[in-house]
């Protein structure tokens, strides 16, 4: 291959890479996830969305007869991308809190959580004099702003993209105490073949923690999203959903 | 055999994407490093101070800023562009088309110097001697010196391009689904850390020897009017 | 945009960026320490003394750092060996599993710098070093280290700036470096350009300053002689 070659066929190729670039069909709803918070999102071995937040999205648009896109998206970076306009909603287990509010509208709540702590078994924890201790959560999460109101400068705080690796650094020791969400941490301790090493310190705290879909600022998909939310409230689909997941009502 | 509690298939997947970004970004790359060099010698200032610009700042940034910065960058510096000419529609910019642009653009940088000190190293016969056969300005850069420039060049675009190789790596965290990510998936549903990413690790020799080896044909192809045996 | 939250969290920019320049200037020490015996051993006339660096510079050029990085750090950590061995304590903290990625990743490219600078040296100061009686001892030391130092500068320069720019990945394993950082305040302000574009605009400023350096550096090393220039293989 000669050069020149390289760069006629680099016009083509230019082309190509930038169709992706393109205004996108107006009717299509794009949800973004993070795919790494089982069993509210998380991807499968064939590279699927799956999980709570995900059959929460496809029941809402089949009650719209919406056209929809389940996208992945690290969670640091949902909020930006929703702001770029990269996905129309974001349905990945996000608390609505007031600095959220901001900058993104929330529909009403589709379920809500609490935070709760998590440590080694039999280890005593006294939550309310943790200095010295490492303590990890999400990066960007309730529980990483928790963290950061009321342990630093005492506690040594670490961050993470995501809750996986929290999870992988709990189990390695390199962590004493994780904060977290108590519904994803309770399937954690259920699944994950750690239940007997870890268990739950205190009691879950913040248990207003309203769990909602963002949308941007202004943005009329909102009220779509909240009739449609209403529908499967009312017509059972979501009990069902709920069960699949969960032996008791989360919302 | 190792047991990759069936993510092989995914891992494969991602090797693919990885290809395709890499290949997409050479080819951006290349065009940009040409356009650098030819804006770097060219005689008219304004556009040496672009090309210079241009070289120092993308050098300066670390990859993952540069990626970052399209990514969450791109959009609204482009809607605002086409909000200019009125058009209010909004654009999307994927992870896959700000890969490439972090990535050309990185590469095209490193290429500009490549391209420069090549184009530079042509003797000045050469153009005098196209320029007495009767050939255009097109025609000479064509025929007699853009083949040239490419045998001269391809080491260091060879060795350029195997940066830009590991480099597809960083398009993960903007979420292209590349051999990176994929063991990222694998490992958090696995939790085998050690395992997936020493496959990823060789799946990146493998595409590295292969790159490797079509470099060194290139490059032997390119000589073959110089020397024999 | 809005600039004004750069201004504010301007401070824990310079913070993070504190933490970057102690990653890379205790990587380049101890990786420029490392490469001296990898490279002098890959330049070994005995063929199994010269396959083992040749295997490893292969493998830390050929893959991502990012991928090292995630190796060291939770690759390592996964195996109770590892937890349970003298070295925990170190390969712990991210910082240290940082410092290790970085360091084995440059030493592999700087191995590489050094054997190019002394095999670029003619083959004559070889000779006459031999000529003089001197021991291989003695060439090395006296004559083609030094030599070879003045001659790898302009290449150790950009490796360094290569590895100023590598370190960005450390906020990867929740390390607060400029770009970790810089994540961390676009987790509360959700202004990712505004701060990702300063934070940039700060890696840009401290290469400055590195190649600035370099320039003096080697003003001063090789005032004595013309231009000797090798060709060392770019890095990612």
């Amino acid at each position: 291959m000669k050069l020149k070659t390289i760069i006629m066929g680099s016009a083509l190729f230019v082309g190509a890479a930038l169709t992706g670039a393109s205004a996108h069909a107006a009717d299509k709803i794009r949800f973004a996830t993070e795919g790494a918070w089982a069993p509210f999102n998380y991807i499968d071995s064939t590279g699927t969305p799956q999980g709570f937040d995900v059959d929460i999205a496809h029941a809402l648009c089949a009650q719209m007869k919406a056209d929809c896109e389940i996208v992945t998206q690290d969670w640091d970076g949902l909020i930006p991308g929703l702001k770029v306009r990269k996905f129309d909603a974001i349905i990945a287990s996000m608390s609505i809190t007031p600095e959220r509010e901001k900058v993104v509208d929330f529909t009403n709540k589709y379920y809500s959580g609490g935070l709760r702590f998590l440590g080694r078994t039999g280890e005593t924890v006294d939550l309310k004099n943790l200095d010295g201790k490492t303590i990890g959560a999400q990066r960007a999460t309730l529980g990483a702003q928790y963290l950061e109101d009321n342990y630093s400068g005492k506690a040594k705080l670490k961050f993470y993209d995501n809750q996986d690796n929290v999870y992988l650094d709990l189990v390695s020791g390199r962590l004493d105490v994780v904060l977290s969400d108590e519904l994803p941490t309770y399937n954690w301790l259920k699944t994950s073949g750690n239940g007997d090493k870890f268990e739950f310190k205190g009691d879950a705290f913040m248990k207003n923690d309203n769990i909602g879909i963002a949308v941007r600022k202004g943005d009329k998909l909102k009220d779509k999203l909240n009739e449609a939310l209403k529908a499967i409230l009312a017509n059972g689909t979501y009990q069902k959903i709920n069960a699949k997941y969960f032996p008791f009502s989360i919302y | 055999m190792i047991d990759l509690h069936g993510f092989g298939h995914q891992l494969l997947q991602g090797a693919l994407v990885t290809v395709e970004l890499a290949l997409a970004s050479l080819v951006v790359g290349l065009v940009l490093g040409l356009l650098g060099a030819a804006a770097k010698l060219s005689s008219i200032k304004p556009l040496q101070w672009i090309a210079n610009i241009y070289t120092t700042l993308i050098r300066g940034l670390p990859e993952l800023l540069t990626v970052l910065i399209i990514y969450f960058g791109a959009t609204t510096v482009l809607m605002s562009i086409a909000g200019l000419f009125g058009y209010d529609e909004y654009i999307e910019i994927g992870a896959f088309a700000a890969g490439v642009t972090a990535l050309g653009l990185t590469f095209g940088a490193y290429a500009t110097e490549v391209f420069r000190g090549a184009l530079q190293s042509i003797p000045k016969g050469q153009h005098e001697s196209a320029v007495a056969l009767g050939m255009g300005t097109f025609h000479k850069f064509y025929r007699i010196i853009l083949p040239q420039v490419w045998r001269i060049a391809l080491p260091g675009l060879g060795n350029l391009f195997l940066v830009l190789l590991k480099d597809t790596a960083l398009v993960s965290v903007v979420g292209l689904e590349d051999i990176m990510r994929k063991a990222n998936i694998a490992v958090s549903s696995t939790k085998e850390a050690f395992l997936f990413y020493l496959v990823a690790a060789i799946m990146y020799l493998v595409l590295t020897i292969v790159s490797m080896g079509v470099v060194s044909y290139l490059e032997k192809r390119a000589r073959r009017g110089l020397t024999r045996g | 945009m809005d600039f004004s939250v750069v201004v504010e969290y301007f401070p824990r920019l310079l913070e993070g960026t504190w933490v970057s320049i102690q990653l890379v200037l205790l990587s380049i020490v101890l990786g420029g320490l490392f490469a001296l015996p990898i490279a002098l051993a890959r330049i070994s006339p005995v063929l199994w003394i010269r396959s083992l660096p040749f295997a490893y510079i292969f493998f830390f050029r050929g893959t991502p750092l990012l991928v090292q990085i995630f190796l060291v750090y939770y690759g390592a950590s996964q195996f109770d060996v590892v937890r349970e061995s003298v070295l925990w304590p170190i390969l712990r903290e991210p910082f240290w599993c940082a410092i290790i990625a970085f360091t084995l990743n440059t030493s592999a490219y700087t191995a590489e710098i050094f054997r190019g600078a002394i095999q670029a040296i003619p083959p004559g100061e070889v000779e006459a070093c031999k000529v003089v009686g001197m021991s291989k001892t003695q060439m090395y030391r006296r004559v083609l280290l030094p030599r070879a130092f003045g001659i790898v500068l302009p290449a150790y320069g950009n490796e360094i700036i290569l590895m100023l720019k590598g370190s960005a990945l450390a906020s990867t394993i929740t390390i607060l470096d400029l770009t970790g950082m810089a994540r961390t305040i676009i987790a509360r302000t959700y202004t990712p350009i505004e701060i990702f574009l300063a934070a940039g605009a700060i890696y840009l400023l401290i290469s400055m300053v590195i190649i600035a350096i370099f320039r003096q550096v080697e003003k001063h090393q090789n005032r004595y002689l013309g231009s000797v220039s090798i060709k060392v293989p770019d890095k990612g």
